[in-house]
């Protein structure tokens, strides 16, 4: 059984990934895992110089998934090079990292800094954040900034670089699109969708930001959705994430069109959840008589 | 156990390390969506090797766990983060004071510290939720209790009577450690008078969590050195360490 995928010039032995901002810098799972099994780890989101985050309260559970404005908290990129990259060139798995910028040149300078460091096999870009030059609306809701900031980085790396596409969009097509003719090897989505929680009897936002980002099961339909839509329109291949916490969801991702799927929120719930969803994705395809993930992806009748 | 009040008992089916005081568990409740993340409990004691909880019934999660049958199967992690220090200072007079449900890691605590003969502070809204004296008895303490309304002990924050009895015992013939868990007004009081009285303070918070081991980032505290996570970092810190 080949369960082997491409992503780039990144070969993911299987197709399992972390979603960037629930695994950490990959210590914190080592006693519940064994790292060199995952297909690809994704780092926590980092910026150029390290960032406080918001103030608390961060977090809440909504039905069947959680809102969180961490608000980008990171080491940022030297100490994260310094600190913790020595800690991952140990394992037999790819790392990618997810790093953002709040303006065109910080996105560069910050892909040209990861790009000269040796350990890092591929860049993901969070283009869900506010552009400081464009009264702090987000690159990624916009197609023509979304192509400037995207080409921008193609051109400061040699690297594989996944855009990560947001869902706040009319038209997530569009973007993936966009993000593909300015040079992306890959795209991943979604990520969080923007919602808020109130508590009735304070009358005030369950949390200090107000907004917060949806994740876990709740956003699972509209995940699979959208890799649907990009499929249709990209020949670049698709990470799908949103609320995968079992093999059953990752399938349902790759038939939609994903070449890989990340976990994110099914991290916090079961730090053991990758190994889950590895597994019985193989036992998925042997009961099916399956020997390639390439009848799977895309493989939606519709 | 007073109305609303359980102990859950379960009996690892698995090696884990000692838990110490102060140290906590991430339970999950069910297999359902909803609720979805596991909860954090901060560990009451261990007795012959099975964890006991205790807990209110606060909210959809504490709903489903009161209703658990004897012999269930639940997951949980732990121990995760650090407990309350108990050899540091050993030359140290311990105080140890609980607010509500904040007895819930004090009890081990103090049987921890018994040749050291802890004074114990116990204070709650009412005397329906005083808790754990028959345990606290038996490991010889006699917390000096108080309640909100007066219906048990002296009537008053507990934070209060913390502030006489160290006026009226000064640091003389030994010094104070004072180990606390409860409500955060109740904490960030007794941080000031910490601070004003110079005794060290260790203090168990309690914050939403979503992992319980480090990742999510989401149950962090201000501190002296910036955001700490509670889980990691925590949950027992040092008062001074802590930003109200």
């Amino acid at each position: 059984m080949d369960i082997s995928v491409e992503i780039g010039k990144i070969k993911l032995k299987n197709p399992v990934m972390t979603a960037s901002g629930t695994f950490g810098y990959g210590e914190e799972y080592a006693g519940f895992i064994d790292i060199n099994e995952l297909g690809a780890l994704v780092v926590k989101g980092l910026s150029l110089l390290p960032k406080e985050g918001n103030p608390p309260p961060r977090i809440v559970e909504t039905p069947a998934g959680m809102l969180n404005a961490i608000g980008l908290q990171n080491i940022g990129i030297d100490k994260f090079l310094k600190e913790k990259l020595p800690y991952l060139r140990q394992f037999n798995t790819p790392v990618i990292v997810n790093f953002f910028g709040d303006s065109i040149e910080e996105y560069v300078k910050a892909a040209g800094r990861l790009s000269s460091a040796d350990g890092i096999h591929g860049l993901e870009m969070n283009i869900s954040c506010p552009n400081k030059e464009a009264g702090w609306s987000v690159f990624g809701t916009d197609p023509q900034v979304t192509y400037r900031v995207v080409s921008s980085v193609r051109k400061a790396t040699d690297l594989t670089l996944i855009v990560k596409l947001s869902p706040n969009v009319t038209d997530i097509a569009l973007m993936a699109n966009t993000a593909e003719d300015a040079g992306a090897d890959a795209v991943s989505l979604i990520n969080t969708l923007t919602g808020m929680a109130i508590d009735i009897r304070t009358r005030r936002p369950k949390l200090a930001n107000i907004r917060g980002g949806l994740s876990g099961p709740a956003i699972k339909p509209v995940a699979v959705r959208m890799v649907w839509e990009c499929y249709k329109k990209i020949s670049i291949p698709i990470i799908g994430m949103g609320g995968i916490i079992s093999a059953d969801d990752a399938v349902e991702f790759m038939l939609a069109g994903a070449s890989a799927v990340a976990i994110g929120t099914g991290n916090f719930i079961n730090p053991g959840v990758t190994m889950d969803v590895l597994s019985g994705i193989k036992s998925f395809m042997s009961a099916e008589k399956l020997n390639s993930l390439k009848e799977l992806i895309g493989r939606v009748e519709c | 156990m007073a109305k609303n009040h359980f102990l859950l008992t379960a009996h690892p089916l698995n090696t884990m390390p000692s838990p110490d005081p102060g140290q906590f568990f991430m339970l999950s409740v069910d297999s359902r969506l909803d609720p979805l993340l596991k909860r954090p409990f901060s560990l009451h004691r261990l007795v012959l090797g099975d964890l006991q909880f205790l807990y209110r019934v606060v909210g959809k999660a504490t709903n489903i766990l009161k209703d658990k049958k004897a012999g269930d199967i639940m997951e949980l992690i732990g121990p995760l983060g650090n407990g309350f220090p108990v050899n540091e200072i050993e030359e140290k007079k311990p105080v140890l004071i609980a607010g509500g449900m904040g007895i819930a890691p004090l009890v081990a605590l103090a049987e921890k510290f018994t040749e050291r003969q802890p004074v114990f502070f116990y204070g709650a809204r009412n005397a329906e939720e005083i808790l754990c004296l028959n345990e606290l008895e038996s490991i010889g303490i006699t917390p000096v209790i108080s309640t909100d309304d007066g219906t048990s002990g002296r009537k008053g924050f507990v934070t209060d009577i913390v502030e006489e009895f160290l006026y009226h015992h000064p640091s003389s013939s030994f010094d104070y450690a004072l180990y606390s868990c409860g409500p955060k007004p109740m904490l960030e009081t007794l941080s000031g008078i910490a601070m004003k009285y110079k005794i060290k303070a260790y203090m168990a918070l309690e914050e939403s969590m979503a992992c319980g081991i480090g990742a999510c980032l989401g149950c962090v505290i201000k501190t002296v050195d910036g955001y700490k996570r509670v889980c990691k970092e925590g949950p027992v810190f040092l008062s001074e360490e802590i930003i109200w």
